[in-house]
């Protein structure tokens, strides 16, 4: 049974949760690195490791504060946490993969300050979840990421060279292919708990 | 224990683990700097106007430190003298960069080209020029709604009588209005050389122009005639000179019939 609560967190966070385009949280990246379809899988790539982590690392210090009878102070620290996270993972780049470091851009700090990674550790307590549960919620929003990213970076690839309106290109033509593929997501309300029976 | 020493406690402690575990990896992870890279990249202009054709004065220093590229002049705006010290960075020969200036190709100011049109609306050409074209009569004239200005890093355009004037002093030719130009009529012309300009784009046949416009090239070919140095042609009912060629003698300038061409020394007043 706990399992299966485990494996419906994952699935709820991938596809009717999905952060990007159902709680709309993450934008920022989601039309900034999403021209190319490497690019996003790097970006995704950077947020699910960032997610993991982070979630990782504030579980024990969000214990704690609640047991000291502290929860103002959680989002203060699960900030410094991410920052220092990002901090590391860009480090990691720059060092190993220059290239992606380059693609990337001003994108990779904004990790810091991308909503998706610091909501999904503030829904991570919100929900009351245990260690795992909150890993499969990161794992699972970061799983979701990557499939916007990789969903919304082909979109964005049949688009380039299109014959559109010259007043579209640009920012207008990203913003409606991005609210169309939202739409997409509406097809999968229901679907975990018609498999699961929530 | 005191709640508030506690909570400074757990968040300095947060943050020192952080900023050890940080500070570690920096070391272990260090990169390589390019050295000639940052040296060539202090001699650049530091505008990251793209003028070279690369994302900015970071991507052009990578690109001359690994040889991608040996072309030392690509630095509009910081000039011979920037060219001169990338090269001795590099130790090639720097090679000959003639100064330019950007010229804002149409002198159709309200008074001789009218507007077929009544535009109220967004204050830019890139929108006004989608309707119709924009409301100039003349299809190829700047309208004057200041893309250009607001594009230039160095505040060398401004609008005078409502069409673009480039300051060619402070025009360091980066060719950034050139890319915003909705209409494509700015173009990079040598600076402190006499030389004959024509101030019109239009391509249309030479009636037409001549109802738009009192000051339009009608293609009419006399200053070809007139040119002893094949340094002008007509290319889509317009005249084109050729810098390289015209030596600035002013037989073109006396004959047209429509004064859009012009003997001028871009850089010195007339």
């Amino acid at each position: 049974m706990y399992i299966t609560g485990l494996v419906s967190i994952l699935l709820a966070a991938i596809t009717t949760n999905n952060f990007i385009l159902s709680k709309f949280l993450g934008i920022c990246p989601f039309l900034g690195v999403s021209k190319k379809t490497n690019t996003a899988i790097g970006m995704s790539a950077a947020v699910i490791f960032v997610m993991l982590l982070a979630t990782a690392a504030t579980f024990p210090l969000n214990k704690l504060l609640i047991a000291k009878d502290m929860a103002y102070l959680m989002t203060i620290v699960q900030i410094l946490v991410i920052a220092g996270l990002v901090q590391f993972v860009e480090i990691v780049l720059k060092r190993y993969i220059p290239s992606l470091y380059q693609a990337l851009g001003v994108y990779l700090p904004l990790i810091t300050t991308n909503c998706a990674v610091l909501g999904v550790v503030q829904l991570n307590v919100q929900n009351n979840y245990d260690f795992l549960q909150s890993m499969f919620n990161s794992l699972g929003g970061g799983l979701g990421f990557m499939v916007a990213m990789i969903m919304f970076s082909g979109v964005r690839e049949r688009l380039e060279g299109n014959d559109y309106p010259k007043f579209w290109e640009g920012l207008p033509i990203t913003l409606v292919a991005a609210a169309i593929t939202a739409c997409s997501f509406l097809g999968f309300t229901g679907l975990v708990e018609g498999i699961f029976g929530a | 224990m005191n709640p508030i020493i506690l909570a400074v406690i757990i968040v300095s402690a947060t943050g020192l683990v952080l900023g050890l575990i940080l500070a570690i990896a920096s070391i272990i992870m260090a990169v390589p700097v390019d050295e000639k890279a940052e040296a060539i990249q202090e001699v650049l202009a530091g505008a990251n106007c793209g003028a070279c054709g690369y994302s900015g004065c970071a991507g052009y220093a990578a690109a001359l430190s690994k040889g991608e590229t040996t072309e030392c002049t690509l630095c509009s705006p910081g000039g011979p003298d920037c060219a001169a010290a990338v090269a001795e960075i590099l130790g090639l020969a720097a090679g000959e960069m003639k100064p330019m200036t950007a010229v804002v190709k149409c002198h159709g100011t309200p008074d001789k080209c009218d507007n077929a049109m009544n535009y109220v609306g967004d204050l830019s050409c890139k929108t006004a020029s989608q309707l119709f074209g924009g409301p100039k009569a003349c299809n190829y004239g700047c309208l004057g709604l200041g893309d250009c200005v607001k594009a230039c890093p160095y505040d060398a355009l401004s609008i005078v009588d409502g069409i673009a004037k480039v300051d060619p002093l402070a025009c360091k030719a980066c060719k950034m209005c050139i890319k915003t130009c909705p209409k494509g009529i700015i173009e990079l012309v040598p600076l402190f050389e006499l030389k004959t300009v024509n101030f019109c784009m239009n391509k249309d046949k030479g009636n037409m122009t001549s109802k738009q416009c009192s000051v339009g090239c009608i293609g009419c070919m006399k200053c070809v005639k007139a040119c002893e140095f094949d340094a002008i042609h007509v290319e889509d009912n317009k005249a084109a000179v050729d810098y390289d060629k015209c030596t600035g003698c002013g037989k073109c300038v006396e004959g047209c019939p429509k004064h859009c061409l012009e003997l001028v020394t871009l850089g010195c007043e007339k």
